[in-house]
């Protein structure tokens, strides 16, 4: 960029200083800090206590599970797009798209009221004398949930490095004699780290840090670190050990940024 | 102690988000200024926030709360200036004892002493002593509601929400000292309780507890109840006619241990900006027929005794549920202010709950 041009990124600049860089800033003192004032680390070491660790790794494990099935059912739906036709994709991805112009929360308490006990899924188990699903307020409505909102995350980054593959490429790996099952291992899914990398990033992330579809799915009875963050904002009003235990999560996600970091070095595995 | 349906309040919020975008930073109130009100959600006929705005010309800014630990930051950081807050009981006692509310001028807020019953104030004492800071809005007890044709024998008592005949079918509340309240009644100590040996075997009893409750929930008790998805639940009187109504199957009851009373008052904060509006916003929701559109509304039970004898129905105006004796009951007790100490005890405890 020319030095003339500088100026053009002043509104950013300003952006991420007031709404990222000070609110950054809050948690790390909030979280150092203790009721006095003074600094300590308690709030962090609090991570430790059984409560909070098992918070943690209960949201670890489901997080994990979700962007497992997240990438089993999202990578062989990019690879049919990205070999379909210009106007059939489009279409396939405006409807992957479409659900994520409704509120993320309404879309939750849908799923709620789906999934419920005397809810229309097992209405209509029982219309059709089937058995019933009895998952709502368990862990697997929350992997459910986790699946169901971030999905889109993880085909949107797949299906761009997918069609950016080059058609010559493939050919020229027939053409010397490998199968379409050698071709997929060693062309293809190489080739597709980025994205991999990048949607992995998109789902786990968010996964590892919701508290709402954990109260929502999970009638309050999981406690996952999120919710715990989020109680001690909302109803101890303990903003120090909330910041702290929020200083631990951010380790989890910079170690996740940086196995991203080292996977995706040519930044390829963007959103569309 | 009150709120509705949280899908509707979504709702409703997703809509007018971008409505309250762009009214911003418009006006600043009517010809008599403002007052900025912050209440528990759908606790008001907002009908009668209109009618306000028409008799006196004070525009009034209106904005909800879910719980008073929500509430409270939000109003001691005081990042936003609010004038009149409707907290409980015990929330009322917190805020006086860390100095944020302003002594009340009765003779700016004549209809508070002449409608509403002594009683109320009188029960007030015990988080606002000399009755200096408080007018009493709401009042009720916290009740078991039940489906009489989910449950095989009536429910009588907080222990039957223990029994393993309805695991999956009960619902308890989603705050910490309505959960402890209810272990501790079926345990026989008290609510207010902070004895450490007495807190761990209620503690223990919500663990064992945990695997029969269906969800802990907050205002969903109320559409789960209705649509006949639990068997009990644990639930704010207030809400029990009108589920009843939706739902005739549906019963209320105070369980035999013993309950929480709960008051939900007015009060001006210490740094209220418009003082004198928000003296008339007080003594407006003291008239009988505005108490008595509110009570309609919402039917949480009014401490308005010149409104409730407006009330038509003597079914309900003589409703054990919206108007209960409470020399029937035993062991009734109002939630105190624990102190910040026994707070985060509470707090704890309840985690440790909900993470087991």
């Amino acid at each position: 960029m020319t030095s003339k041009n500088k100026w053009l990124s002043t509104p950013y600049v300003l952006w991420s200083v007031m709404f990222i860089i000070i609110p950054l800033c809050m948690i790390f003192y909030y979280g150092l800090t203790d009721k006095t004032g003074s600094f300590t680390l308690e709030n962090i070491t609090a991570i430790a206590t059984a409560e909070h660790a098992k918070a943690l790794w209960l949201s670890l494990l489901l997080s994990l599970v979700s962007t497992v099935i997240c990438f089993l059912l999202a990578y062989p739906l990019a690879m049919i797009l990205s070999n379909m036709k210009v106007n059939q994709h489009s279409f396939i991805i405006l409807i992957f798209i479409l659900p994520m112009w409704m509120n993320f929360l309404l879309r939750t308490l849908a799923w709620q009221t789906l999934l419920e006990k005397s809810g229309v899924i097992n209405s209509v188990l029982n219309f059709l004398h089937l058995p019933n699903i009895n998952i709502i307020n368990t862990p697997y409505a929350i992997i459910l949930g986790m699946v169901y909102n971030f999905l889109p995350f993880m085909v949107l980054p797949l299906y761009n490095v997918l069609s950016k593959i080059d058609e010559n490429v493939l050919n020229a790996s027939r053409d010397l004699g490998a199968n379409s099952i050698h071709t997929f291992f060693r062309i293809i899914l190489p080739l597709s780290i980025p994205g991999i990398i990048s949607g992995i990033t998109m789902v786990f992330v968010p996964a590892l840090t919701t508290f709402v579809i954990s109260t929502l799915l999970g009638g309050s009875k999981i406690l996952l670190i999120g919710n715990v963050i989020e109680q001690e904002f909302t109803q101890a009003s303990n903003w120090h050990l909330g910041s702290g235990l929020s200083i631990v999560l951010m380790i989890f996600i910079i170690l996740n940024m940086i196995a991203s970091a080292v996977f995706d070095k040519e930044g390829e595995g963007s959103m569309l | 102690m009150k709120k509705r349906n949280k899908i509707a309040a979504l709702t409703i919020l997703a809509l007018s988000l971008p409505i309250a975008l762009t009214g911003c930073g418009s006006s600043q109130g009517g010809d008599n200024g403002q007052v900025i009100v912050y209440n528990w959600g759908e606790y008001i006929d907002p009908d009668t926030i209109e009618m306000f705005e028409e008799e006196t010309g004070i525009k009034v800014v209106y904005d909800e709360f879910e719980t008073n630990e929500i509430m409270y930051p939000k109003v001691e950081s005081g990042a936003a200036s609010y004038d009149v807050v409707c907290p409980s009981d015990y929330m009322i006692s917190k805020m006086i004892a860390n100095d944020m509310l302003a002594p009340l001028n009765f003779d700016n807020i004549p209809n508070a002493r002449k409608n509403i019953g002594a009683q109320y104030f009188e029960q007030s004492q015990s988080f606002d002593p000399d009755n200096l800071y408080s007018i009493p809005y709401c009042w009720g007890t916290v009740g078991i509601l039940y489906n009489k044709t989910m449950v095989e024998e009536p429910i009588t008592s907080w222990a039957q929400l223990w029994d393993e005949k309805y695991a999956d079918n009960i619902l308890m509340q989603d705050s910490v000292r309505d959960a402890f309240m209810v272990a501790e009644k079926m345990n026989g100590f008290s609510m207010n309780t902070l004895d450490s040996a007495e807190l761990e075997t209620a503690k223990n009893s919500l663990i064992e507890q945990k695997p029969l409750v269906q969800a802990y929930v907050i205002d969903q008790v109320r559409d789960k109840m209705i649509g006949g998805e639990a068997a009990i639940g644990v639930i704010y009187s207030g809400e029990a006619i009108y589920t009843q109504r939706e739902n005739p199957d549906l019963e209320y009851v105070v369980p035999e241990e013993g309950t929480n009373v709960w008051i939900d008052s007015w009060v001006i904060l210490k740094d209220a900006p418009n003082k004198e509006n928000a003296e008339k916003f007080i003594d407006f929701m003291c008239r009988d027929d505005i108490a008595l559109m509110n009570f309609e509304y919402i039917t949480y039970s009014t401490p308005n005794d010149a409104a409730r004898a407006l009330i038509e129905d003597e079914s309900i105006k003589n409703s054990n549920i919206a108007f209960p004796d409470l020399s029937q009951y035993q062991n009734l007790e109002t939630y105190v202010y624990l102190g910040e100490d026994g707070d985060s005890l509470y707090n704890a405890l309840w985690k440790e709950v909900k993470s087991n």
